[in-house]
């Protein structure tokens, strides 16, 4: 699938290891996860603004692929802004529905959140090969190789879904039962797809433990995964970050832990 | 890769597997023995058994979550899962044999399970890459390979674990003629450099035929049935396993006579035609088409010519990117152009069998299967039922009709998929590679069941690479692509 | 090697024992699974909004009726691998699918997908890998539907009120046990039938356990 192929080129990002881009990207997500309010979402998100600059992503593949998060992120602060807490002067009540200073600010805070936090998962993974992914993390975080790899080759299936997707449909007009029901289609056309997939991975699991996978002898890595003073620094910048958003956030008096109701 | 390692030994006393849930033995009672060197052809019925000795010989057959073992069997005097990588076993599918996206690290992935130390795995992939012919770069993409190319690579996987027993199950069965020859060259290479036993499963013995230096036929059930030097085993048993399904170099399965019809009126014609997807041609000559009753049109050309897309066209699933396909001749009333006519007026109109059986099944048992056409159309149920019983007589389903049809074996998913488009009686029926890696006695069915259909006024288009197909019922043959094609857009960039 | 295991296959009572290794065919078909729920997730990340808006418009909190499409990971997994494990590794693997895939809840996505296949295995441990039922299914749908409610309120709506919280947990687990628990039930014996799965037991099916 297009979404999971690596955009080759120069800049560093798709030189860094994978295992630290999930590092980075966890400390800004739990960080932030901790509070809603939009000073730390939007501290950190005006930082990651501007890294996204150096990270070499063109505009347009910047917007395509972060395009459903920004639509979520709106929509999940529209939610609250109608069924959020209220807390301060009304606006507008009808029902369930109670838009108020208190509903309006945990919107804001909701939405900056969502992008802060989904925003740099997006750039980062956008640029991780899936086969550097499983070498970093049976190397470098010791996942069981069995497993690590096990998925990888189950993942890589993936890429003849399109292809078999297509043949579904067109065998489904031929079959003559194109004409209406679409969802219903739909969904034989993915249980057909499930099959053929699962068949495949049977295969491929025999072809696997062929060529001596999962076997209990001591495995070796064809290809060396290592952390670089580059990876340091992305994880580094998380942390900075992280840390002037929360600062910042403390020091204004907005912080709002989740746990504690304000 | 020119010091190999000394050939495996197989030693196969009272053996027998039985998988779990079944109640009858796949083999039983396998008394043989391989020397070191060897190169062995294996032979017999769908059913035989083949396949799983195949895979208890390389240890993957499973332990006792997947069936039971009966007696012993040896490779090099051990069992064979505590044996792995001295066995490399190449299967049918080349896709699903495919484990990492990039070249180099699909064929180093055999080494590094077996802990060969970094510096000597890159060393042992180049090899083992040259060994087959495959001269690609390391990181060139998996996914971008032919199935021929698909299968090389397989067999690189295997060699760089320099195993010395080398097990082909059915490797050229899903791959066109220059793939089977690739392919065929590739083993012979590797054997004739290493030294290794080999054992193949084929059903055209004649591709393998002046590799191998002993045939053993399993009868269904599991017994070894004949044993020995090819020319002796062919002489005694040549007509025995023509008849069950095997090609036997000079027993050629049966052709049809053929009675043409007279009324020979066309049905669709295709003006000045350009085919692709997603309004991208392929290939830059226009099509000029004329498909008539009771006449068969073949369709060759390599891989990547667009024959399928043709087919596709042809059978009003893909739109055309320039010219036109008009079917006046079928039309009866809804409009000319294949395309625009709705799923159900194509039923009646023409059928289309894909390459891949499996991809056309929408119900769970045989009979709903063969019912799905004739239901979109509204007929009565008596009229289904009196077809569906013709249908299943004619194409020997009888017995299958309460089956899933994902359950049932390559011939009758190949059967079943030509029966559900016969159901709706198109008078311009579409083959996808209809007889692609069919045992001899589908072939000769399948064969006999177009040419009576022909016969009867039916028009027929196959694409198709078997040239004793073509011979069998073919009235004329058009051939695409003398070279590999190249999309406009490249031409536009090259000039 | 499914040959090296510690525990004698048929215990005193000459049943079977369940193994609890996973063989490596285990391992890539629950990936497979994984892989295709979670592009299920992610298409389903993508449409479920004007799906659930008139739920939302009706009553808020609402919405979480069609949430145990994110649900069916844990629980298919579980039903097809049958190993201690399944269900937490296919519901993990299909969020990160589905966060790969551009996810708007970033890595949190890894972490819905972590508890809610945590609330499927725990109900399957409860019946210590031996019983699969449609009521075990059921139960651990729900089981994944409550941890999804849990969560989601403590992480994306701390702000709420406590009716919004109510109906939305109670939705979730409504939604995990239908659509999720026997949802998958049925899926399973459907993928049964066709053939796919006869190397597992989920597959080689007799009445006893369901």
């Amino acid at each position: 699938m297009s979404t999971l192929t690596r955009l080759s080129g120069r800049p560093a990002v798709y030189r860094l290891n994978p295992v630290s881009k999930l590092a980075a990207s966890a400390i800004i997500s739990v960080t932030l996860v901790l509070s809603i309010d939009w000073v730390s979402a939007g501290v950190a998100l005006g930082l990651q603004l501007v890294l996204f600059c150096w990270a070499g992503i063109g505009l347009r593949q910047f917007v395509r692929r972060t395009m459903p998060i920004w639509i979520a992120a709106f929509l999940g602060g529209f939610t609250i802004l109608l069924y959020g807490r209220a807390t301060g002067e009304t606006y507008f009540q009808f029902l369930l529905i109670h838009i108020s200073d208190g509903s309006i600010e945990l919107a804001i805070a909701t939405t900056l959140r969502m992008l802060a936090i989904a925003l740099p998962a997006v750039v980062l993974f956008m640029s991780i090969d899936p086969t550097d992914l499983a070498d970093g993390l049976a190397q470098i975080v010791r996942l069981p190789a069995r497993f690590v790899l096990g998925a990888l080759a189950g993942l890589r299936l993936v890429g003849l879904f399109a292809e078999d997707w297509r043949s579904l449909e067109l065998a489904r007009r031929a079959r003559g039962i194109a004409d209406h029901g679409r969802i219903r289609r739909f969904w034989g056309q993915a249980f057909a797809l499930l099959v053929l997939s699962i068949r495949r991975g049977v295969k491929l699991s025999t072809a696997m433990e062929a060529r001596g996978f999962g076997t209990p002898i001591r495995r070796t890595w064809a290809r060396e995964s290592r952390l670089r003073s580059a990876d340091g620094v992305l994880v580094a910048l998380a942390v900075v970050i992280s840390a002037t958003a929360v600062t910042v956030s403390v020091l204004t008096g907005n912080w709002n832990f989740i746990a504690v109701q304000s | 890769m020119s010091v190999g390692p000394v050939g495996v030994r197989i030693d196969a006393r009272a053996w027998g597997w039985r998988h779990a849930g079944r109640s009858d033995w796949a083999l039983r009672g396998i008394n043989l023995t391989v020397l070191p060197g060897e190169r062995v052809l294996l032979l017999g019925a769908s059913g035989a058994g083949k396949s799983t000795l195949l895979h208890a010989l390389a240890g993957v057959l499973g332990g006792d979550d997947d069936g039971e073992v009966d007696g012993e069997l040896l490779v090099d005097g051990r069992v064979p899962e505590r044996a792995r990588g001295r066995v490399g076993l190449v299967l049918q599918d080349p896709d699903a044999q495919v484990i990492l996206a990039r070249v180099g690290d699909d064929v180093a992935f055999g080494c590094e399970n077996l802990g060969v130390p970094r510096a000597q795995i890159w060393l042992r992939v180049r090899g083992a890459l040259k060994a087959v012919g495959l001269d690609l770069p390391l990181d060139h993409p998996t996914t971008s390979l032919s199935g021929g190319q698909k299968q090389r690579l397989a067999l690189a996987g295997v060699l760089a674990m320099q195993p010395g027993l080398l097990l082909l199950d059915e490797p050229t069965a899903n791959l066109d003629l220059d793939g089977v020859g690739e392919v065929r060259a590739a083993v012979g290479a590797v054997v004739a450099d290493t030294g290794a036993t080999l054992v193949v499963i084929e059903h055209r013995v004649s591709i393998w035929r002046d590799l191998v230096d002993r045939i053993i036929v399993l009868a269904p059930g599991g017994a070894v049935l004949a044993d020995g030097p090819p020319d002796r085993v062919i002489a005694e048993h040549g007509k025995a396993l023509a008849a069950s399904g095997v090609w036997v170099p000079g027993l050629p399965p049966a052709k049809p006579v053929r009675r043409p019809t007279s009324n020979a009126t066309a049905l669709l014609t295709t003006e000045a035609l350009l085919t692709g997807r997603n309004a991208r041609a392929i290939g830059d000559t226009p099509i000029k088409l004329e498909l008539r009753r009771g006449r068969a049109l073949a369709i060759t050309g390599p891989n990547g010519s667009g024959k399928s897309t043709l087919a596709l066209t042809l059978g009003g699933l893909l739109p055309p990117v320039a010219g036109t396909v008009s079917a006046a001749g079928l039309a009866n009333g809804a409009a000319d152009e294949p395309i625009s006519w709705k799923s159900k007026e194509l039923l009646t109109r023409i059928g289309t069998v894909f390459q891949d059986p499996e991809h056309q099944f929408v119900a769970a048992t045989v009979r709903d299967e063969l019912a799905v056409g004739p239901r979109a159309l509204g007929l009565a149920e008596e009229e289904i039922e009196h077809r569906i019983a013709e249908l299943a007589a004619r194409l020997r389903l009888d017995a299958l009709l309460a089956a899933n049809p994902f359950t049932l074996s390559g011939g009758e998913k190949r059967r079943l998929s030509v029966a559900t488009v016969l159901a709706t009686r198109p008078p311009l029926v579409i083959l996808d590679e209809p007889t692609f890696g069919q045992d001899s006695r589908t072939w000769r069915e399948l064969v006999a069941l177009l040419a009576e259909l022909l016969d009867d006024g039916t028009s027929i288009v196959a694409i198709t690479h078997d040239r004793e197909f073509i011979a069998a019922i073919a009235d004329r043959e058009l051939r695409l692509g003398a070279s590999p094609p190249v999309r406009r857009a490249q031409i536009e960039a090259a000039r | 090697m499914a040959t090296m295991i510690d525990l004698p296959v048929v215990d005193q009572h000459g049943k079977r024992r369940p193994q609890s290794r996973w063989r490596v065919i285990d391992i890539v078909v629950a990936s497979v699974i994984a892989v295709a729920v979670g592009l299920v997730y992610f298409s389903w990340n993508l449409i479920y909004s004007p799906a659930s808006a008139p739920l939302q418009a009706a009553l808020p909190g609402l919405q979480a009726l069609v949430f145990g499409v994110w649900l069916i990971g844990g629980v298919l997994g579980g039903l097809v691998i049958r190993k201690p494990g399944a269900a937490l590794y296919v519901s993990l693997v299909a969020a990160t699918v589905s966060a790969l895939l551009g996810s708007q809840w970033g890595l949190l996505t890894l972490e819905s997908g972590l508890v809610q296949g945590l609330g499927a295995e725990l109900v399957f441990l409860a019946f210590a890998y031996s019983n699969w039922r449609p009521i075990v299914a059921l139960l651990a749908g729900a089981a994944s539907g409550l941890a999804l409610g849990i969560n989601d309120l403590v992480l994306w709506f701390p702000g709420a009120t406590p009716v919004f919280a109510v109906i939305y947990t109670s939705s979730a687990i409504i939604s995990g046990a239908v659509i999720a628990g026997l949802g998958s039930w049925f899926l399973v014996r459907a993928l049964a039938a066709t053939g796919a799965l006869s190397r597992f037991a989920s597959g080689r099916q007799t009445t006893v356990d369901g």
